[in-house]
């Protein structure tokens, strides 16, 4: 089973301090720490569990800057084989994301495409989608179990509020792929010495006949923090004070 | 004229809520453009949805089809095709919701129309379509345009658009042919599987002392287990708590687990992303509890304590305790 999985480096920023750039387009970066997009994490172990009941390899790609590598020599450690760059065009939306992973992947033949179902900073949840239209592949997304048996697979999906639908696809096809189908592994450092000897190459948009200034359907204007709105009363004090205030509001509200 | 088209989102016979909220949406955009506002309904025997769908609605275009039995967004995108072919409407809105998720991307790409996902607000300044999202896990506030076309498509973030209210006259129902005789697809729907009913019930608690990735790792749950234990209350969690196995599904707050309305819900370590907060909406008071004092979590509290989970809640045992 030939299986392709696309991958992003993204920002953690969940307890980190933001700070948006003088040019208002996006936050300053310089500070964060990046990795590999959780859902992300999930479709590499899941294509890797499905290669070593198949067997067949696992191609991990992504369309990023120079230093997107670290999170490919990290999902060639978690068990992929070969690892592709595409080089990150200036300014991007969904749908040119999707257009340029088409274009590399087009020549190629696959057997199952996997994706995150969106990712940690821009969620827009539309990638994956987007690429197995261009292919011309069946998809399903937010997929939560994978059972591949003849050239079908039957998916899981997750509706809302614990509902979930089971599904049929016929392969070639592309899953997104919900957090928790998997557990998270532990990563040796074999793992990763191993991880650079790996294939890992990479390519301009050129090679693919794009520009770097292919037209966006979806252009970001700026960014801004949310407007402070009605905010929590933060408790004040000591820890010993501000537990003290805690149990009082506890006590009147539990009635 | 400018038609604002709205996908009628329904499941096992039922409309769901996120229907009303967009076409609340769309019912401001349509006045705004001097257009008018369709519901588009796809199905088997639906007509009682039509029904309920005139009641909110001007006009209900309504395709049937034994294919379109249960949502398969192969078979939607063959139809809202077709009818984008013979109506041009200006915009298409659906939910951003498990089924918006498997159809938009995919049709915006067949009908090579913009798309945005997940909006929190949009209007029409002149000819263009502005967006707001929410990105970075709430954290900031993403201002986009789409392209200039004929025709564009957004996905609404559920539970953020007041939904419409009944309209005093019903409005007319329009039955489409179905354009899917010939068709089959790659795509089946086999069944529906429901959450299994098991475990604590943690909706019909009053009092939820609920975790989030912040707590760090399961060996601190003892801790939160006590705490629960003393007010007489019960353990959540959110969902990264759940992937990590450090918790059972059953204990899920969210989206894709369970909404709650307790007396009080204490949230600690939890970031307040979008797709927890929606569930906690009906609680009476909200603590939270986060390192992070630009969490998102602290825009939905009533109050907050910012700081370390490991210094507050061994205080606050030892005092509720006292207080008994």
């Amino acid at each position: 089973m030939k299986i392709i999985v696309c991958v992003k480096r993204v920002p953690k920023t969940a307890e980190a301090d933001l700070f948006i750039e003088k040019e208002g387009k996006d936050i300053k970066k310089d500070n964060l720490v990046f990795a590999l997009n959780d859902w992300d994490g999930y479709a590499i172990r899941e294509a890797v569990r499905i290669k070593e009941n198949f067997g067949g390899e696992v191609v991990a790609l992504t369309v990023g800057p120079e230093d997107s590598k670290e999170v490919l020599t990290r999902c060639l450690a978690m068990g992929a084989d070969r690892a592709l760059r595409i080089e990150e065009p200036p300014a991007f939306d969904a749908l040119l994301i999707a257009k340029i992973l088409a274009r590399a992947i087009q020549a190629h033949p696959f057997d199952l495409i996997l994706t995150g179902v969106q990712t940690e900073d821009d969620g827009w949840g539309q990638v994956g989608v987007a690429l197995a239209q261009l292919l011309g592949i069946p998809h399903a997304s937010i997929v939560n179990r994978i059972e591949i048996e003849n050239e079908k697979a039957k998916v899981k999906r997750e509706l809302e509020g614990g509902l979930e639908e089971l599904l049929e696809v016929k392969l070639p096809a592309l899953f997104t792929i919900q957090t928790g189908i998997n557990e998270p592994k532990y990563v040796s450092l074999a793992a990763i010495l191993e991880a650079e000897e790996k294939e890992m190459r990479e390519i301009g948009l050129e090679e693919l006949g794009l520009t770097s200034k292919e037209p966006l359907y979806a252009i970001l204007d700026q960014v801004s923090f949310p407007p402070a709105g009605k905010m929590a009363e933060i408790l004040k004090g000591t820890p010993e004070e501000v537990v003290t205030q805690l149990s009082e509001i506890i006590k009147k509200r539990k009635g | 004229m400018s038609e604002i088209f709205v996908l009628v989102e329904h499941r096992q016979g039922k409309i769901r809520e996120i229907t009303y909220e967009i076409l609340g949406c769309g019912e401001r955009l349509a006045k705004e453009k001097g257009g008018s506002l369709t519901a588009v309904l796809l199905g088997f025997e639906v007509k009682e949805l039509a029904e309920e769908m005139a009641m909110r609605t001007p006009r209900v275009l309504v395709v049937e089809d034994e294919k379109l039995k249960d949502f398969n967004s192969f078979y939607y995108q063959r139809v809202l095709s077709s009818l984008f072919s013979k109506y041009q409407p200006l915009l298409l809105l659906m939910g951003h919701t498990a089924y918006g998720m498997e159809l938009a991307p995919s049709l915006s790409v067949e009908l090579d129309l913009p798309l945005a996902t997940d909006c929190i607000g949009l209007s029409f300044e002149g000819e263009r379509l502005k967006v707001l999202r929410s990105i970075y896990g709430g954290k900031v506030m993403a201002h986009m345009t789409l392209k200039e076309a004929k025709g564009h498509m957004v996905t609404l973030r559920p539970g953020t658009f007041a939904p419409k209210l009944l309209e005093k006259e019903k409005g007319g129902i329009m039955i489409e042919p179905s354009p899917l005789q010939e068709v089959t697809d790659r795509k089946r729907f086999l069944h529906y599987i429901e959450a299994p009913v098991s475990g604590e019930d943690i909706t019909q608690a009053e009092i939820l002392v609920s975790v989030g990735q912040g707590i760090g790792g399961p060996e601190h749950l003892p801790m939160f287990e006590e705490l629960a234990k003393i007010l007489g209350g019960t353990i959540s969690c959110s969902r990264p708590v759940v992937d990590r196995n450090w918790l059972p599904k059953e204990r899920q707050v969210g989206i894709s687990g369970k909404t709650v309305k307790p007396k009080i819900y204490i949230a600690v370590g939890i970031s307040g992303a979008f797709q927890h907060v929606t569930a906690i909406k009906g609680a009476e008071t909200i603590i939270a509890i986060n390192k992070d004092p630009r969490a998102p979590i602290f825009s939905v509290a009533d109050y907050g304590i910012v700081d370390d989970f490991q210094k507050v809640i061994p205080l606050l045992k030892e005092k509720i305790k006292g207080m008994r």
